[in-house]
């Protein structure tokens, strides 16, 4: 080792600087790269489409209240969380989650699976005051969501930010965003089933129990009745094809 | 210098301007008119600052003929106290919520939800980066015998890191949010702080290019790649197109498995080089400073240093054990991480027989035990880590609040307490005090701090371990034995003894920012006189050791 000593380095801040650059790349490239191109993490799964303008909104809102803090969105493949919340998340099913809702805490359950689980009703009661429905629940009151009417002005913007980083929204989709919104929240509507063509198994109905409004509430209820319901279990096979 | 410095700040006010008039919404019209304050006041201080240098000419030499910029020190000093304490009342505010969740509730701005991130990111980057910034701006000078680079630039980094911390804080409180954790600001603010981050570590280099001294100290190694890997980290994690640009919102580049990946690759290394490198820089300066002894193998810190930055980065799939992220990944991250133990425990080893042949210095000098206990902490969260990590144990303390209490025997024991050994140390220094106001509340310091960190992480670890276990638990009929909310009851008497242990870190951070106040005004306590040895100002500088 004649030819190098460690001298050279302490010299020479420039060379120090870029052998630190050096060192701490590698890590990061052997084990995010191949994620790109692996079966196992980019393969698509029969079911899973883009969020609905509302629920993508819906989606907004649970990431600016911060619920991931105590909310994880990821099931383990592990026997006491698949027989608690359901079957174990696929990678699939977060392909058009930017970013991701894995979360890292659950001081609440896993939300994951949570579509259909409870009554709008109960969403309604449980998000102005949880312990009105959980006598032990330690989650905070969202009063305010059902009085604050939601912002969607705009709204198109939105879904073609999306579509920018890779999101599959149609040109008929970005045009659509704002009047889909409203349509999501009529079951009477014209708009039904041009809304249902669009995005498959969308559920429509007024969320939050006031036809008058259509609140941050009925987005967010909207995101959490169709967590976990686009794609159809019985019908997954892990090993087999899933592409749609 | 100047004059393109007052142009590019009045480009940064109008700007500002701009973003208030098309602004969508309250909170973002609030930043450009922080932006543009932010930009006025550099402007009439930079154009202050010019006519009073032509009244008073050159400011002194030290006795060593550098003129050191300890003004900027003396800044990153109060802004770190400053922000430790808002960061530990604001972490108290939310551990009493989830002991007791009808306090403050309802309110959307003091929710748990978005005080969460005002918390972390007080204490990780307002105290902790603030820390960092004004130990290395000190100890570069020190150890390069040469006079901080930049006349502007670094007030330009200390007071641009503090728009980025106010920008941050507010945002999240009126629910500006991109929601990947310890990388919460959106993306006009992550510009921000990397064009603060890249200034800085300009001034850092060109301070070393100043450098008398033929070789560059270990200390410096460890701030070198603390600022070029942060800026690697920051840049990639926070890729994403903004939905306008008047707009706060925008969307990660990056979606599902790859952005997870990506977001603990940069999450594990905020801890690994935030965390760890920086502070460990601290530990490589202010511990044979302070007990007037080299450190204790140059060796040792050569292999420290680079296998501990080499293995940091491979660790950060362990947060994502058993989950959709592809099992080869989860194990390569599993063994760097049980790998990493070797050279922190070696770090671990250079630090604290640093005191050979001064050990009993631990008795009669509280700063030197709060450095050396940092780093016996260091140890303990170190060789944690590396057990949490085995997917087994994973399977179990993953989700529970044993993480929690694991992050917090690494923040408060050796970030909190190595910062804190660090400020008392540089208080007297910057402010040319022969000694600390009061040693006597260095003591009450140190052990009110030992103490709530011990209520902190025993309630953690069984509250935990307790949640793991009755997630997994199983009746004889072979069903789940408890509802997820029979476990969150369980909680509560852990919940209480954890808000205790926060609310004595909340005390002890009021007795320091007491103790510096008097410090810097120049008073010394009554009852302990001058005359005693310990805690003096230095004797000579400290100089790399050659190859």
């Amino acid at each position: 080792m004649s030819w190098f000593s460690h001298a050279t380095l302490e010299r020479n801040s420039l060379i120090l600087t870029i052998g630190i650059l050096l060192v701490v790349s590698i890590g990061g490239i052997v084990q995010i790269a191949p994620l790109f191109f692996l079966n196992s993490t980019i393969e698509e799964v029969e079911g899973m489409r883009p969020y609905s303008p509302l629920e993508l909104a819906g989606r907004n809102i649970y990431i600016r209240e911060g619920c991931y803090s105590c909310h994880s969105q990821m099931i383990r493949s592990l026997r006491d969380e698949v027989e608690r919340y359901g079957h174990y998340s696929l990678a699939a099913e977060s392909m058009y989650d930017h970013p991701f809702q894995w979360g890292s805490k659950r001081t609440g359950p896993d939300l994951a699976r949570l579509g259909g689980k409870y009554s709008d009703d109960w969403h309604v009661l449980h998000m102005a005051d949880p312990r009105a429905v959980v006598p032990e629940s330690i989650m905070p009151n969202y009063p305010f969501l059902a009085t604050t009417p939601l912002n969607y002005g705009g709204f198109a913007d939105h879904l073609k930010a999306n579509r920018m980083v890779g999101v599959p929204y149609t040109d008929e989709m970005v045009e659509a965003a704002e009047s889909d919104i409203k349509a999501q929240v009529e079951p009477f509507g014209d708009d039904y089933d041009a809304l249902l063509a669009r995005y498959p198994k969308a559920q429509i109905r007024d969320f939050d129990g006031n036809p008058d409004m259509i609140s941050e509430l009925d987005a967010l209820i909207a995101y959490m009745q169709m967590l976990g319901t686009l794609v159809d279990f019985s019908a997954y096979q892990a090993e087999g094809e899933n592409l749609r | 210098m100047g004059w393109g410095a007052i142009a590019l700040f009045f480009l940064g006010a109008f700007l500002g301007i701009f973003v208030m008039a098309g602004a969508p919404s309250g909170p973002m019209m609030l930043h450009g008119g922080l932006i543009t304050v932010f930009c006025l006041l550099a402007v009439m201080w930079i154009g202050d600052r010019h006519f009073d240098f032509l009244k008073r000419g050159p400011t002194q030499r030290a006795p060593d003929g550098v003129q050191y910029n300890d003004a900027v020190v003396r800044w990153g000093v109060i802004a770190s106290t400053f922000w430790g304490v808002v960061g530990f009342v604001v972490g108290l505010v939310i551990a009493v919520q989830l002991a007791y969740p009808g306090l403050l509730t309802g309110i959307a701005e003091l929710n748990f939800g978005r005080l969460r991130p005002v918390h972390t990111s007080a204490v990780i980057f307002a105290f902790g980066g603030n820390i960092l910034i004004a130990t290395s701006f000190y100890v570069v000078q020190r150890t390069c015998k040469a006079r901080l680079a930049g006349d502007i630039a670094p007030w330009f980094v200390f007071w641009g890191f503090q728009l980025f911390i106010v920008l941050a804080a507010t945002g999240y409180v009126f629910g500006i949010t991109q929601s990947k954790e310890y990388a919460e600001p959106e993306w006009y603010i992550d510009l921000w702080l990397t064009v603060v981050w890249v200034v800085y570590l300009l001034v850092f280099l060109g301070t070393l290019w100043r450098r008398r001294e033929p070789h560059i100290y270990v200390a410096n190694w460890f701030y070198l790649a603390f600022i070029v890997t942060i800026a690697m980290l920051h840049i990639v994690n926070n890729l994403a197109v903004p939905v306008s640009f008047t707009g706060d919102k925008s969307y990660i580049l990056m979606s599902g498995v790859q952005d997870a990946m990506t977001q603990w690759w940069y999450g594990h290394n905020a801890v690994g080089f935030f965390l760890t490198a920086g502070f460990l820089g601290l530990m490589y300066y202010f511990i044979p400073k302070r007990a007037e002894r080299p450190v204790y193998s140059y060796r040792l810190s050569i292999i420290h240093f680079w296998a501990l930055i080499f293995l940091y980065i491979w660790a950060g799939p362990h947060h994502l054990h058993f989950t959709a992220l592809p099992d080869w990944a989860q194990t390569l991250g599993a063994t760097f991480s049980i790998m990493l133990w070797m050279p922190s425990w070696g770090g671990m080893i250079n630090g604290l027989m640093t005191l050979a042949g001064a050990w009993d210095r631990l008795r009669t000098d509280p700063v030197i035990r709060m450095l050396v206990v940092s780093v016996a902490f260091y140890g303990m969260s170190t060789f944690e880590g590396p057990l949490m990590s085995i997917k087994a144990v994973n399977g179990l303390s993953h989700y529970t609040d044993w993480t929690i209490g694991h992050v917090h025997s690494g923040a408060l024991g050796w970030v909190g307490f190595v910062s804190f050994g660090a400020l008392y140390c540089l208080t007297p220094w910057v402010w040319r005090r022969q000694r600390l106001y009061s040693l006597a509340l260095v003591e009450w310091h140190f052990w009110v701090a030992t103490l709530g960190i011990v209520l902190y992480i025993t309630s953690m670890w069984v509250s935990g371990i307790l949640q793991g276990l009755m997630w997994r638990a199983y009746d004889e009929l072979g069903f789940l034995e408890y509802s997820f909310v029979e476990t969150v009851e369980a909680m509560h008497p852990f919940s209480v003894i954890r808000a205790l242990g926060g609310a004595l870190f909340v005390v002890v951070s009021l007795i320091m920012a007491y103790n510096q106040y008097k410090n810097a005004k120049g008073e010394i306590r009554a009852s302990e006189p001058l005359d005693a040895t310990a805690g003096r100002a230095p004797q000579g500088e400290l100089v790399a050791a050659p190859a």
